[in-house]
């Protein structure tokens, strides 16, 4: 059982880990049927169709806490009250910022999920270390097109370095501790964000410079964005997202 | 009262949805089943997160059991220790191949040394003069290779 005290920081953490990835989940799955070959369009419903089953155990999770219903709280959410981070809800774009976006999230979440592994609160340690199972191929695949793009032709590159210039001021906030996530820290159940940023850029860094792209001047260029704020898009998302299930709330599915 | 080898032999008559040869029991994903007074317990673990089979195989699995006589049935969900190929039995490999899917290749403890793209051997032919064509295939599960001398695709369950 968890400390009463942390429930509440938890359950937030819990639903900006879900959040992440459902929206992440669903631009994805905007490209069914749009991929640029078949075998691509196979791979990415499929990464897709992984992260919403991810989000479904961190959702779960924080139905074990709070009691919430995973399908109120994913359909009748406004966009005000999500708590994923922008870089997720940004429009699909072409379809190296959607490899590139892919490819820091997953980098991002390896890295989050190898320290969640050893969590003090074990249904957190124990979701950590069954996603991390199936994340390998994620990663793997959005490596892979990385260098294709990056050291493909002059086209490519051109919009794989595009796409990063906009991304990477983003990412960062994949890494920005929440409220109450000092608490978590100090309780050894989470671990510190702070340091898991590093973790990443020394994971990053020198695999997109491999892949022939500049990284983008490091001095934040924007003050850091609470996950309460989110850009228009995610409005437009969830108007597609929850458009079916709003039309009838009782239905039962 | 039910004898937990019955449950377990009632188990081996539900059949994976997406892969319908191939059993619950072979699959590896039942962990434990328990018997007490009017209640019945099954435990399973998830092979993919996000499979859309898991609340049909959850359903059947329940179904199998009440046919028995059980009164209260329940199927719980646990993460750990989390689902690996390894757990599929020799027998459900076999079944595998049969179906026309490349059983996963093997790799023995440490899971992060599992080499994802070994040679796959192509079910129909044998032979190993086959390339991986992608990763992901039609279910979460399934890779899709390339024969060169069937000449033709065919899939592998991913190892995991």
């Amino acid at each position: 059982m968890i400390d009463p005290t942390l429930a509440a920081p938890l359950a937030d953490r819990l639903l900006a880990m879900a959040d992440d990835e459902l929206i992440l989940a669903h631009r994805n799955s905007e490209w069914a049927g749009h991929g640029p070959i078949l075998e691509e369009d196979i791979a990415f419903a499929n990464i897709a169709l992984d992260e919403m089953g991810h989000a479904a155990i961190w959702y779960g999770l924080r139905g074990d806490i709070t009691g919430e219903d995973t399908d109120r709280l994913i359909f009748f959410r406004s966009a005000g009250h999500y708590r994923n981070a922008q870089i997720v809800e940004l429009p699909r774009g072409d379809w190296a910022f959607s490899m590139l976006r892919q490819y820091l999230f997953d980098a991002a979440e390896s890295v989050w999920l190898g320290q969640l592994a050893a969590s003090d609160y074990a249904p957190l340690a124990q979701a950590a270390a069954k996603i991390a199972t199936e994340e390998r191929y994620h990663l793997r695949h959005t490596s892979l097109w990385l260098r294709r793009l990056g050291l493909g032709t002059a086209e490519s590159h051109a919009r794989l370095q595009a796409a990063l210039d906009t991304l990477w001021p983003y990412a960062r906030q994949l890494f920005a501790p929440l409220p109450g996530d000092a608490a978590l820290v100090a309780a050894g159940i989470l671990p510190h964000p702070a340091a898991l940023a590093h973790e990443w850029h020394g994971r990053a860094r020198p695999y997109l410079a491999e892949c022939g792209l500049i990284l983008p001047d490091d001095a934040p260029s924007r003050r850091d964005i609470p996950r309460t704020e989110h850009t228009e898009h995610l409005m437009d998302l969830l108007a597609v997202m929850q458009s079916v299930a709003r039309l009838d709330p009782t239905a039962e599915w | 009262m039910l004898a937990e080898a019955d449950i377990w032999r009632a188990l081996e008559a539900v059949m994976d949805p997406e892969i319908p040869v191939v059993s619950v029991v072979e699959m590896g994903i039942i962990r434990a089943v328990a018997v007490s007074a009017g209640e019945v317990v099954v435990t399973m673990t998830p092979t993919f997160s996000g499979c859309p089979a898991l609340e049909v195989m959850r359903r059947d699995i329940a179904a199998a059991v009440r046919g028995l006589g059980a009164a209260r049935v329940t199927v719980h969900t646990v993460l750990h220790p989390p689902w690996s190929t390894e757990w599929i039995s020799d027998a459900g490999r076999e079944k595998l191949r049969r179906f026309g899917l490349a059983p996963p290749p093997r790799f023995s403890g440490d899971p992060a040394g599992v080499a994802f793209f070994d040679l796959a051997e192509c079910p129909r032919c044998g032979s190993t003069r086959t390339s991986l064509r992608n990763a992901f295939g039609p279910t979460l599960c399934r890779m899709i290779w390339y024969c060169h001398d069937c000449q033709d695709a065919f899939e592998q369950f991913k190892a995991l």
